[in-house]
């Protein structure tokens, strides 16, 4: 509870600077603002995902794109094919530096207006990210893999689906509500705002987001890692002791 | 504009539900109840059968979403809990063969090292899947048929009585070097037999991340002859160690023995062992080993099924930590 009450309070604070600064200065071309509510997610115990609002204003006319990217990552796709009867593995494909998590949000459809190359040059929507195999298997085949990597990055709920609906009041201030599923990958995060007039980019703001483990996970973690061999003893042990523990028990009675 | 419900709508979002844990090595978020009771439920068996369960258990993990590297270090590491708990209670019966059991032991701490250089070797080669799928069901096939065929025979000879079979049948496993008397089990037969026999068992349990105890049991009733009674609680007491040797190997090769998760699923489990242990030692040896064939046979039906059933999609991601 008081973390909840301290992030309203800082996000009243950031609204207050906003109102401000808009007031201010009426009428001149202003850069994108934008801030999340939190800059970071901590995962405790009883994480079962969490909204994120995203907020901020346009500074001019223009439409608006959000690109959520999580930590780069590689990542292997396989394919399976059948054999006497049996589906095995057969290839796995590779690609170097994929986003680990993925969102486009827009004020409008993107379909409908954003030109290609624009969205080739930005990688915005997940049919123009740059995903390079390391492996070289020709065109065609790369783009199986891609599909087949989207698809089932999509099917974790890694990557949106659609676009997201951006929320745009009184022509300028923007917000939107950004959920982050349980399983969401820890890491640095990037949130870029692109303000498009024209079909040009008129200007660009970056919103950085750090999502980790906190608390007692984050501990288990850390000493699963950095102390492997004690970690295993300790898991041994309190195995053992929750066997002779429930045997204890289970003789009173 | 929407007025006073501008920004508060984040805080009310995030409302926590009680009854899900995130697991910090698997890295996802579980229902505690589902967990709770799916630990109970394999307990059970693994004290009734004398099976750790882990060939239940991590397949069931596994269809939950929790990674499969994680499903079979955790697995190793929840099994010691059940181990522990069900053997007490077949100690008090006085039915473990510590002697038959430490031999067997021997081999199957050899042959699980030796099982998980061989591991390392096969998913090196890319087919370690293949080879986990294949040695499941070749196993879980044939041992489940044979237990059912043998424990309907059985039953219907108990049926016609007068007719008794021997003890045991004499074979050429007799003949070897090296006999020893095993009192509890009431055998005089060679030590190279449980040697070799908990070596095998041990490289299996190593290849597909069990205690390797529904290899283990039959092994000990049809190849030495072991009473059904002692049997039980002798495998439980080497499975022991054979999954505390691969929780280590585990946590400190792969990291990917979750404690919360196994905490969860021994809670359950260690109370599933104990009710376990009275029902199993309330049913006759035959009709318990009719229970462990179908079970056996069912869990090897449903892999059999997704071995050869069309995927649903034909490409997959392959996880992080190299999972298989």
């Amino acid at each position: 509870m008081p973390r909840r009450a301290h992030s309203i309070r800082r996000l009243a604070v950031a609204l207050t600077v906003l109102t401000v600064f808009l007031a201010t200065g009426p009428g001149r071309a202003q850069p994108v603002i934008a801030d999340v509510s939190e800059h970071f997610i901590g995962i405790t115990a009883d994480f079962t995902g969490t909204n994120i609002l995203f907020f901020g204003s346009a500074g001019g006319p223009g439409k608006l794109v959000v690109v959520i990217s999580g930590p780069a990552q590689d990542i292997s796709v396989g394919n399976k094919i059948q054999r006497a009867g049996i589906w095995m593995n057969s290839e796995r494909v590779t690609f170097k530096n994929a986003p680990s998590f993925y969102r486009v949000l827009s004020s409008e459809p993107l379909d409908e207006w954003l030109p290609l190359d624009v969205r080739e040059a930005n990688q915005i929507g997940v049919e123009y990210l740059n995903l390079q195999p390391t492996e070289d298997i020709g065109r065609a085949i790369t783009a199986d893999y891609r599909a087949a990597l989207i698809r089932n990055m999509q099917a974790k709920n890694h990557y949106g689906k659609a676009e997201g609906q951006l929320k745009i009041l009184g022509g300028r201030l923007f917000r939107t509500d950004v959920f982050l599923p349980s399983n969401v990958p820890t890491g640095d995060y990037s949130i870029k705002t692109y303000l498009i007039r024209d079909g040009r980019v008129v200007d660009t703001e970056m919103t950085p987001l750090n999502i980790n483990k906190t608390g007692i996970g984050a501990k288990i973690y850390q000493v699963a890692h950095q102390h492997s061999a004690l970690y295993g003893i300790a898991a041994i042990v309190i195995a053992v002791l929750a066997g002779l523990g429930g045997n204890a028990v289970f003789r009173k009675s | 504009m929407q007025g006073g419900g501008f920004f508060l709508e984040a805080s009310t979002a995030r409302t926590a539900e009680s009854v899900n844990l995130y697991l910090p090595i698997a890295e996802m978020s579980v229902n505690i109840f589902l967990l709770l009771g799916l630990g109970a439920g394999v307990g059970m068996l693994s004290g009734i059968f004398g099976v750790g369960g882990g060939f239940l258990m991590t397949p069931l993990l596994i269809f939950m979403g929790i990674p499969p590297a994680v499903a079979v270090g955790t697995e190793a590491n929840q099994i010691i809990a059940s181990s522990v708990s069900g053997v007490l209670a077949h100690w008090r019966r006085g039915n473990v063969d510590f002697k038959m059991g430490s031999i067997l032991l021997v081999g199957g701490i050899v042959g699980s090292t030796f099982g998980v250089f061989l591991f390392q070797h096969l998913r090196a080669l890319g087919h370690i899947d293949l080879v986990i799928m294949l040695s499941y069901v070749i196993f879980l096939g044939t041992i489940g048929i044979l237990m059912l065929f043998e424990s309907v025979r059985a039953m219907r000879r108990r049926r016609r009585p007068g007719s008794s079979r021997k003890l045991h049948q004499h074979n050429f496993l007799h003949g070897l070097p090296f006999k020893m008397r095993f009192r509890r089990s009431k055998l005089y037969i060679s030590a190279l037999l449980p040697l070799l026999i908990g070596f095998v068992v041990g490289i299996l349990s190593a290849i597909m991340g069990v205690g390797g105890g529904f290899v283990m049991v039959p092994a000990m009733i049809y190849l030495l002859g072991m009473p059904t009674a002692v049997v039980v609680g002798t495998s439980l007491y080497q499975i022991i160690f054979v999954t505390a040797n691969a929780t280590f190997l585990q946590a400190t090769l792969n990291q990917t023995v979750d404690i919360v998760l196994a905490m969860l699923l021994l809670v359950g489990a260690v109370i599933g062992a104990q009710v376990g242990a009275q029902i199993g030692s309330k049913l006759r040896g035959e009709q318990l080993r009719g229970l462990l064939a179908l079970m056996v046979l069912s869990v090897c039906g449903k892999i059999l099924f997704d071995l050869v059933s069309a995927p649903n999609d034909l490409y997959f991601l392959l996880s992080r930590n190299g999972g298989h």
